[in-house]
């Protein structure tokens, strides 16, 4: 602990709907990065916004961070917990972005949803890295709901070195962060995210 | 989830803004503590609320932000230490109970902490900065960057309070109260004492003339002794390369875009930090502008500090070239990028920021629930009345979002309580037919006046009290008629005793019941209510 600097900064941004469980992902990245000694510095909304209206929340760590907020252009991974707020979070990106994207659609009323492909073929625009991941469908079918798509595609992307933390500092992280009730089901998560 | 709690000093533990506030309080052994719930001010109340018995102290939410201030400045002539939190709307609430409690002064050291929402994240009715009332009601104003001086400055501000005699004012905006870091934080005593003592003092606590006026030059002695300690405090600090012809001054979250900015760009120019806002220490704001070129205020909002510089460069360094809200938004919350091209043009830096972000995204707007009761009360009214012949009043609560697509149900809104106000204006003023919605914890907290005023001055809007028994939209929040409360004070009697005679409660599920009741007291001569009863579906569940 406290010993392993390398990373300067890395930023993340988190987008998706009220509801999606945003805050959580964001305590249990801000302790895991926490545990291996960064600097880190987080923003998030409380309020009305959460009633299924977009929310974004920031996550920066480093060796020294000031600003809570992710800059324009600077995200080194946006995770999207739903396919449409991807494009809210293009703000962020750059050529070397990764995104990693739930494959869910929250319906907007009295709008026609963009297909998939539109999503994605404006992100392309942007970056190559883009990867969509039917995590909600997972995590439904193995762990009988797809609320933990959020942690299971935390966890797939520090096992697929997306974020450059190290799965134990996530799994104390976790165990830190959720409550006892819910504990088991968010281990079981972190296991299947391993794959 | 961290214990904040927790006595073990010199740890550092991941804090929101919020928490660090409480466990400033708590380490500056806080014994009195009121509040009522807004974002981003809300997770004090919320904190406090769920460890007060373990922390041994009394805790209230009051019924709304000027009752929870009185309450404070109760506590605190009687000698208790007393924090008082609220959103900024809360302070215009209360405004009329500080000015003088600024001119009586604390006997318990009082911090009041309020919070502003820049680019309205959780807030309608106005983007309001509160910054200028220091110069209203003289109150000293502290102004945290991040979590670690929430907690060093909640402190500092009981410390300037016990000293001078004062409350102080903390105001946070939401990137800085919705903001976490690993704090450090110190050693406190468990509620060391929770029983005070008022002892008489006609000449202290009782603001009547000609004794006030002389209370006001106290005060301004006072100020001035606090601007003393302004200027030699470690909070207002110079930092970077004092050689520099350009110069950056800047306060709470801006900052944090300078530092981060200045990082990125690899400039070394110095900047002072302050920490306090008012009062003001010109002296050192002197000392940092008299061998500049150029200057760079970077303040969020409206120009405070701009003002304020441009003021003291007239006589000491009248040549001084000063950039502010010339590069800078007025309107909207500051963000990296936009403090970065304001510094790049004042330092003639280029700026790469590599977008492609001309990208269209839909527009989300919030939702209610699902199973929201306040649903059954949209579809009730569209089957009583033909929406387009009605006036809809709105008021502060989830319930603005009838104003949203797909409801369309709100024709005005203005601040806590006023759609009844504005309701009786618009019947006294047309023979439009109207119908206004007020929340059970909004009613209780400034809807009562404006009803007795429909029934005294006779006019007869429909109000629908909407009473899902709780506060729900800032997370939950008790209030005097909400569902675990051992003895509610019933809306239905309030609303009887305010001499309303068509009064009904019913379940929106009762969707024809609803749909009638409407029709009738639609064509009433004299005001009308329905109080909406249905348990909020987030605390059902």
């Amino acid at each position: 602990m406290h010993s392993n600097k390398k990373i300067v900064q890395f930023n993340i941004m988190i987008v998706g709907t009220g509801g999606q469980g945003q805050i959580t992902l964001l305590q249990i990245l801000n302790q895991a990065a926490f545990i291996e000694g960064y600097d880190v510095k987080s923003s998030e909304l409380h309020g009305l916004a959460q009633r299924g209206g977009s929310v974004e929340v920031h996550i920066r760590f480093g060796k020294e961070i000031f600003s809570p907020m992710v800059s324009q252009g600077k995200a080194d991974l946006i995770l999207a917990l739903e396919m449409q707020e991807t494009l809210k979070g293009s703000y962020y990106a750059n050529s070397k972005t990764n995104f990693l994207i739930n494959k869910y659609i929250v319906p907007i009323p009295a709008a026609k949803p963009l297909s998939e492909k539109e999503i994605l073929d404006n992100l392309k625009k942007i970056t190559k890295n883009i990867a969509v991941v039917p995590a909600a469908e997972i995590c439904k079918e193995k762990l009988g709901t797809e609320v933990l798509a959020g942690v299971y595609l935390i966890c797939l992307a520090v096992f697929k070195k997306l974020i450059p933390l190290k799965p134990e500092s996530l799994l104390a992280a976790i165990k830190k962060i959720i409550p006892e009730k819910f504990l088991e089901l968010n281990l079981k998560a972190f296991d299947l995210s391993r794959g | 989830m961290e214990n904040i709690l927790q006595n073990n000093s010199n740890k550092k533990i991941i804090l929101l803004g919020n928490e660090a506030i409480v466990r400033g309080a708590l380490e500056s052994g806080v014994n009195f503590i009121s509040t009522y719930p807004g974002t981003p001010a809300s997770e004090i109340g919320n904190t406090f609320y769920k460890i007060a018995k373990d922390a041994n102290v009394y805790f209230e939410f009051s019924t709304n932000e000027k009752v929870a201030l009185e309450a404070g400045i109760g506590a605190s002539f009687s000698g208790l230490k007393t924090l008082v939190a609220m959103k900024n709307f809360g302070l215009n609430v209360c405004l009329d109970a500080l000015i003088p409690f600024v001119y009586t002064g604390t006997k318990g050291p009082t911090v009041i902490i309020v919070a502003d929402d820049p680019s309205c994240h959780s807030s309608a009715q106005s983007e309001e900065n509160t910054r200028p009332v220091g110069n209203l009601v003289h109150i000293p104003i502290l102004e945290p960057s991040d979590p670690q001086e929430c907690l060093d400055f909640t402190k500092l501000a009981f410390q300037i309070s016990e000293k001078f005699k004062i409350p102080v004012m903390i105001r946070t905006t939401t990137r800085v109260a919705h903001q976490r870091m690993p704090v450090k934080i110190g050693e406190y005593e468990l509620g060391i004492k929770n029983k005070g003592k008022f002892i008489k003092d006609v000449k202290r606590w009782v603001t009547l003339p000609p004794r006030v006026l002389e209370m006001k030059k106290e005060l301004f002695e006072k100020i001035e002794k606090i601007r003393e300690f302004s200027e030699k405090t470690k909070i207002n600090k110079i930092e970077g390369d004092k050689k520099s012809k350009i110069g950056i001054i800047t306060s709470a979250i801006p900052y944090l875009y300078v530092k981060e900015i200045l990082k990125e760009l690899n400039l070394n120019l110095p900047i002072l930090k302050l920490g306090v806002f008012y009062p003001s220490p010109n002296k050192k704001v002197k000392n940092f502008i008299r061998k500049l070129k150029k200057v760079l205020i970077v303040e969020e909002l409206e120009a405070s500090l701009e003002q304020w510089v441009r003021g003291l460069a007239k006589d000491t360094n009248p040549k001084l070239q000063i950039f502010g809200k010339n590069l800078l938004p007025v309107v909207g919350e500051l963000r990296p990028e936009i403090v970065a091209s304001s510094i790049a043009k004042v330092a003639n830096k280029k700026l790469e920021i590599e977008t492609k972000s001309k990208i269209f995204a839909p527009k989300r707007f919030p939702q209610f629930c699902l199973g929201c009761p306040y649903w059954l009360v949209f579809n009730a009214i569209k089957k009583a009345v033909n929406p387009k012949e009605v006036v809809f009043g709105g008021d502060i609560g989830c319930y603005m979002l009838f104003g949203n697509p797909a409801v369309n149900m709100q024709d005005y809104l203005s601040c806590m309580g006023s759609s009844i106000g504005i309701a009786h204006g618009i019947k006294k003023a047309t023979s439009q037919k109207l119908i206004t919605f007020i929340g059970d914890s909004t009613f209780f907290h400034a809807g009562i006046p404006a009803l007795i005023n429909t029934v005294f001055n006779k006019s007869n809007p429909l109000i629908i009290i909407l009473n899902n028994e709780t506060t729900a939209m800032t997370g939950h929040q008790p209030h005097p008629a909400a569902v675990g409360v051992a003895e509610p004070i019933e809306i239905e009697k309030i609303v009887e005793a305010c001499g309303v005679k068509n009064l009904k409660t019913i379940d929106p599920v009762n969707q024809e019941e609803f749909s009638q009741a409407v029709k009738d007291f639609l064509a009433k001569d004299e005001v009308s209510v329905i109080i909406a009863k249905r348990i909020c579906i987030q605390i059902k569940k």
